[in-house]
């Protein structure tokens, strides 16, 4: 197996310009909605790009962290079990409910929404999102 | 593969902690967390098994300040020691920017440092990565376990059984009392800053 020598670096780049634009989608297509939180974050559990109604404190670092371990063991899971994916990552609670989306082999979109959106409308809004935000390549 | 925003101008490390398991990675952290509680905003994480080992990874976000007018934000991870969680260890391995290999100094674990090195070694491969090129500090821990009776390898057969080919800083340590924790977590900041540097510029 052959070694890469540049250890240090994310295999994509993203320019200051394909970050506004993904900034605007998180915050055009899904803020507006009613989302709360709207994170884009690599595989790896690095934050790419965020966006938020104001008045959420959660501490996004460790989620994007706990995230990113948690959508490549449920892949795991998927694969022992025969499946390529599983397509519906959801997490439903009382006042707060997590959706994950995957973007592509290196991005997850994760949205945090309360009761005022229905899941059925977020996912189209979530949809709707990935596909712009694959646009942006 | 750390994040570098140009745009907000921050860049996130990842760094694992990484050594077979009871050998104190996990106290590493807490007491790192402890240390700088009033310079860590957020809680550390940690995802264990009833029997208080780690099942899935700890995770401690930690700002280090302004480098190159860039906001550093380095994550530190460790992983489950224990052999049987090894798909979950190359997980927490992905987009790591600098290890640390805490090595128990105990006589009777010599064998355990030497199994868990190597699988470092092979799971690094998977992510293309090289063991001789990642940004790697070695710890070996629990020194102080000599003052209570329990024998321990002598430093030299530590370097001698995992640092002989790879020759990377080391510290002798403990992280129960927290001696060399500090010194070992700067040492691998600035191997994996230095790394990082030329993407900076």
């Amino acid at each position: 197996m052959g070694y890469d020598d540049n250890v240090s670096f994310t295999d994509y780049t993203l320019g200051q310009d394909q970050l506004e634009r993904i900034e605007t989608v998180l915050g055009e297509d899904l803020i507006k909605s009613g989302v709360h939180n709207a994170l884009l974050i690599d595989m790896a559990g690095n934050i790419i790009a965020k966006s938020d109604n104001g008045s959420c404190e959660h501490d996004l670092y460790s989620l994007a962290a706990l995230a990113s371990a948690n959508f490549a063991a449920v892949d795991t899971m998927a694969k022992i079990v025969g499946e390529e994916e599983f397509s519906l990552l959801f997490h439903k609670g009382e006042k707060e409910s997590i959706h994950f989306s995957k973007v592509n082999n290196e991005f997850l979109l994760i949205t945090i929404f309360g009761k005022a959106v229905s899941l059925g409308l977020l996912r189209l809004k979530v949809a709707e999102a990935v596909e712009k935000i694959n646009a942006v390549w | 593969m750390a994040f570098v925003n140009m745009k907000s101008k921050e860049v996130q490390a990842k760094i694992v902690y990484y050594g077979p398991g009871r050998g104190g990675k996990t106290t590493n952290l807490e007491y790192i967390y402890k240390k700088f509680r009033e310079r860590i905003k957020s809680d550390m994480v940690s995802i264990k098994t009833h029997g208080d080992r780690t099942l899935f990874f700890d995770f401690l976000p930690f700002d280090i300040g302004k480098i190159m007018g860039y906001d550093v934000k380095v994550q530190l991870y460790t992983v489950p020691g224990q052999v049987k969680y090894d798909a979950t260890r190359r997980l927490v391995l992905k987009g790591v920017d600098g290890m640390v290999f805490v090595a128990d100094s105990q006589v009777e674990q010599r064998k355990k440092n030497i199994l868990s090195l190597k699988n470092l070694q092979e799971n690094l491969a998977i992510y293309k990565k090289s063991i001789f090129k990642i940004p790697l500090v070695l710890q070996y821990n629990k020194r102080d376990l000599e003052n209570e009776g329990i024998p321990i390898l002598p430093m030299e057969t530590l370097e001698q059984d995992l640092n002989s080919q790879l020759k990377v800083p080391s510290f002798p340590a403990s992280a129960a009392t927290g001696e060399n924790v500090v010194p070992t977590m700067k040492k691998i900041i600035s191997l994996t800053m230095t790394s990082l540097q030329s993407v900076m510029k």
